[in-house]
């Protein structure tokens, strides 16, 4: 017999913080440098050396306390989270234990399901550890090399309450947050690069059951699709067991992609004590209302409010406003258009469609093409007042994609102007219905779909130029009086 | 007077008035060393090269405070390049990539530095017995221990192998090993003296300070040590002072408390006669001596025995081999060369202090250890506050006995006993100094100790300099 069960997930993500420094000494946070280049003595962890609070950092984390909807905490403090591993130069991770800097917020997620409030038990600070390189496992390889230019980058980590019910909703939680991380500029949220990385609690309890069944804490899902292939596999895992009449233990497992499964990585008594104590070489931090006033200042609007700002105000479909509002960029792209162009429908097909499509093709963010927001405004106006097709509008803006022109240029260089000259049109059109008497005849003959023809070859030999609506007016204004 | 026994404003007087020069002065102090070191052996490393390069740069220099005075800096100090032990086989070969900012503030005053000091691994002891290389002895008894941790700083000082020398007190470790050796030690305000570069043993505890011949001396070297680092959080801005302007002998209406509790507890009887004299000396010139009531000092001690440890465990896990210092060679996977590392690098009362802090820090004793400890803490901290509301300074003994005989203490717990007098003082993140007072039966130095409230160190100052000239013992030296 199988008992309905309820799932219940709750993720702690860590987001690196793009500032230019690290979060206690003056070394760059730059990605991809030689190993152990962007290194000093601080973050190298040598006797004697002290860490100094990167005020960035803070300004930062409160940023992203206050779009999590978060209290922001006046008065948070450091501490020492303490083991060994050859990654963490002083053997104890700089972090924020009893009194994170941001706590009990909330994010709004939609899924096919519907919406759902999600709640974020908190925000802290604390420094990232290094790299290591070894071949297989740290045990068995016969040396490992280590790098420490990730040695204290800044993290936050945003732990959320246990408020998801499935696999999907996590995903939605996890790409919310990633969203807003983008939208406040102050993490580049790559989970290939380890700049977003997330770990996740999972149990199963039956339905109606208030007490939490037993979790696993899930690692190592390194992509969107992991965390979701890793929460199915892990809910399908935890069901069977139990449906089995088998109980679930509390352990730490490691999704791995290769397998295809969730593998048991340390059971609860090996489970470290992090022995965390306050951090002695670090004064309190306080935050002021003022502080906290000014970073709320620096928040864009976010991604559901745009969202559905997007919806109700520019009347665009909701595949529209999430396809735009989906991608930071392609949002602020799409709105500094329409500050010089009024039809946010007909901009958003074009985004869409033909900007969308070679963005990908050319593997570029959208402020990195050759078309900008006042060009594509101008494009589109150009459009409207039949100053050029909309066939022709296709090649204009793959040429500003290319060059970085602006499309009256193209236009005039390239004789691209539609002709909408009846006097420049008669001659080509008398020509069209000389050459062909069997679609005039058709045409004559009241099959309609022969105009088509005919202004189809016009176009073709205006190579697309004709105004297409005059040069139907002119075939039906000659051929059927 | 040989060179070697002068005091720095000594020094600075005969090369201001020509009578000497930086080379010849430096060349006094290391015949000295050579005479004396086998006997005393206060240093782990001389550095005659970094100070013949301090001395070339003399001419660049000599306007400021300290030029071409040599000083010898505790071994848990950070020196650019040049061996920092800890007196520790851990670090038996380490150097440093950096300078510790007190080492960047000697230089740039135009010290020459002669070298690094002998101490306690990792200023874990109150001997200088538990350095892992050699024992230093005491240079008025060489049989006696010089005191510790700063003990071959407080031994350099007394026996003329250097003018002045910087040490490290985290519960005493600057002003009992000055008791022991009759020199003056000054522990500062927790804060007012950068710690960037001084290898932590508590963080929130230790403080580098003066060990001098003379109070001017400390007041001297404390005008160059003293101030903000924006390298070091925890220090403090703003509150620097000229403290040679505390130089005056005058005590009129200074109120001075004596803490009965302290002078109840079971000490040396010559001890507590010669600090009571001194007291008697004081009132004669117009202090207000009162007894006052605080908290009993052994509280202090066990909290410091639970903080101190705690956080030097978490501050020396970072000696795992993998880095930097000693690496095991007997390991056949990483846990096994972390153990062994630690196993071998370190000595007895570390590996006891560590596996005493991470106990105290362990979940299920937490509360019980490290955060009654903290509360203990508090109340000390009040108490001191509570004084120091009436009072300008609080006088006691800086250690129970005259220096002890060395290996004559093997009980851990007895050796700890004899920082009682001086570890409430960094529980309180107060000033103190321990200043000569007189000599036992044996002509062993004895030192009381003069604490102040928070940034009193001028206070301080100002009473230790009276005191000096009404006992008139400070040109007393050893006789080696
Ligand atoms: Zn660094």
């Amino acid at each position: 017999m199988t008992t309905k069960y309820e799932t219940v997930i709750g993720l702690e993500v860590h987001v690196q913080l793009n500032t230019d420094s690290k979060i206690f000494c003056g070394c760059s946070t730059e990605f991809g440098k030689e190993p152990n280049e962007n290194t000093c003595p601080v973050c190298l962890g040598l006797p004697g050396t002290l860490p100094v609070l990167n005020k960035k950092v803070v300004d930062y984390a409160i940023m992203a306390g206050l779009a999590l909807n978060c209290d922001i905490a006046e008065y948070s403090k450091f501490d020492r989270k303490n083991y060994f591993y050859p990654d963490l130069p002083k053997a104890y991770q700089i972090s924020q234990f009893d009194l994170p800097i941001a706590e009990n917020g909330e994010i709004e997620i939609e899924t096919e399901a519907g919406l759902f409030n999600i709640g974020v038990t908190r925000v802290h600070l604390e420094e990232d550890a290094g790299k290591l390189i070894h071949e297989g496992s740290i045990d068995k390889s016969k040396g490992s090399l280590v790098d420490y230019n990730r040695t204290g980058v800044p993290l936050i980590e945003i732990v959320s309450e246990p408020d998801m019910r499935t696999p999907a909703q996590a995903k939605a939680y996890l790409t919310e947050l990633k969203m807003i991380m983008e939208y406040l500029d102050i993490s580049d949220c790559n989970m290939e690069e380890g700049s977003l990385r997330c770990d996740a609690n999972v149990s199963l309890r039956p339905v109606g059951q208030e007490e939490f069944g037993i979790k696993a804490e899930l690692k190592n899902m390194n992509s969107f699709s992991a965390v979701e292939k890793g929460l199915e596999y892990e809910v399908k895992r935890q069901q069977e067991l139990l449906d089995e009449g088998k109980k679930v233990v509390q352990e730490t497992r490691t999704w791995d992609e290769s397998l295809n499964k969730t593998i048991s990585m340390r059971g609860k008594e090996e489970a470290h004590d992090y022995r965390y104590f306050p951090e002695p070489d670090l004064v309190p931090l306080e935050i002021d209302a003022a502080w906290k006033e000014e970073m709320g200042k620096e928040i864009p609007e976010l991604p559901r409010e745009k969202y559905k700002r997007f919806i109700s105000e520019l009347g665009l479909p909701e595949y529209d406003a999430g396809v735009l509002t989906g991608d930071k960029d392609l949002a602020v792209f799409f709105e500094e258009v329409l500050s010089d162009y009024d039809d946010p429908k007909n901009l958003s097909n074009w985004m869409m469609g033909e900007f969308l499509r070679l963005l990908n093709e050319n593997g570029q963010a959208p402020f990195e093409s050759g078309v900008s927001p006042i060009n594509l405004a101008k494009m589109l106006k150009m459009i409207d007042q039949d100053i050029i097709s909309g066939k022709i509008a296709k090649k204009v803006f793959e040429k500003m994609y290319n060059s970085g022109s602006d499309p009256e240029t193209i236009v005039e260089e390239e004789g691209l102007k539609q002709i909408s000259d009846e006097d420049e049109l008669e001659n080509i059109v008398d020509g069209i219905i000389a050459d062909n008497p069997d679609a005039v005849e058709d045409v004559q003959n009241g099959k309609d779909r022969a105009i088509g023809f005919l202004v189809g070859q016009v176009m073709k030999e205006t190579r697309g130029k004709a105004n297409p609506g005059l040069v139907n007016q002119m075939l039906r204004d000659k051929l059927m009086d | 007077m040989n060179i070697y026994d002068l005091t720095i404003h000594e020094l600075k007087e005969k090369i201001s008035a020509g009578e000497l020069t930086p080379g010849e002065i430096k060349k006094a102090f290391a015949d000295r060393i050579n005479d004396v070191e086998d006997k005393v052996k206060s240093y782990i490393t001389v550095t005659y090269e970094l100070a013949e390069a301090q001395l070339k740069d003399y001419e660049n220099k000599k306007e400021k405070m300290l030029a071409g005075i040599p000083i010898a800096v505790k071994d848990n100090m950070s020196t650019d390049g040049i061996k920092t032990s800890c007196a520790s086989k851990m670090l038996e070969n380490y150097k440093p990539p950096y300078n510790a900012t007190v080492v960047e503030k000697l230089n740039e005053a135009g010290a020459v530095i002669l070298g690094k000091t002998n101490m306690d691994e990792f200023a874990m002891g109150s001997s200088t017995e538990n350095s892992a290389f050699f024992v230093t002895h005491n240079p008025w008894n060489l049989n006696h221990a010089p005191g510790g941790s700063s003990g071959g700083s407080a031994a350099a000082v007394a026996a003329g192998e250097c003018a002045a020398a910087l040490g490290s007190d985290t519960g005493g470790s600057i002003r009992q090993p000055a008791s022991y050796c009759g020199v003056v030690g000054l522990k500062p305000t927790y804060g007012m003296v950068s710690r960037y570069g001084l290898v932590a043993f508590a963080s929130s505890l230790d403080q580098i300070g003066p060990i001098t011949k003379d109070v001017e001396d400390s007041a001297i070297l404390m005008n160059v040590i003293a101030g903000h680092d924006p390298q070091d959080s925890t220090s403090i801005a703003g509150k620097k002072e000229d403290y040679t302007k505390y130089l005056k002998e005058d005590v009129s209406g200074m109120k001075i408390g004596i803490p009965e509790e302290y002078f109840n507890l079971e000490f040396d009887e010559e001890v507590k006669a010669s600090v009571l004299a001194a007291v008697e000396k004081l009132k004669e010139v117009g202090a207000e001596v009162e007894t006052v009531h605080m908290t009993d000092a052994s509280y202090a001690l066990a909290a410091y025995y639970v903080i101190a440890p705690a956080e030097a465990s978490s501050n020396l896990a970072r000696y795992d081999g993998v880095r930097y210092g000693l690496r095991s060679e007997h390991a056949s996977d990483v846990n096994e060369m972390f153990t062994n590392t630690r196993h071998e690098g370190f000595g007895e009362e570390v590996k006891r202090r560590i596996m005493i802090g991470t106990y105290a820090l362990s979940s299920g004793y937490y509360d019980a250890y490290y955060l009654k400890a903290q509360k203990v803490r508090t109340l000390i901290k009040d108490d001191f506050d509570r004084i120091f509301n009436d009072f300008d300074l609080i006088l006691t003994p800086t250690a129970p006995s005259t220096a002890i005989e060395l290996e004559s203490k093997s009980d851990p717990l007895e050796m700890y006993h004899t920082d009682i007098f001086t570890v409430p003082v960094n529980i309180a993140g107060v000033p103190a100094m321990s200043v000569p007072c007189g000599f036992d039966s044996s002509e062993m130095p004895i030192g009381l100790q003069l604490i102040g409230p928070h940034f009193g160190e001028g206070k301080i100052i100002q009473a230790a300099y009276t005191l000096e000239k009404l006992l008139n013992i400070n040109e007393k030296r050893a006789e080696l």
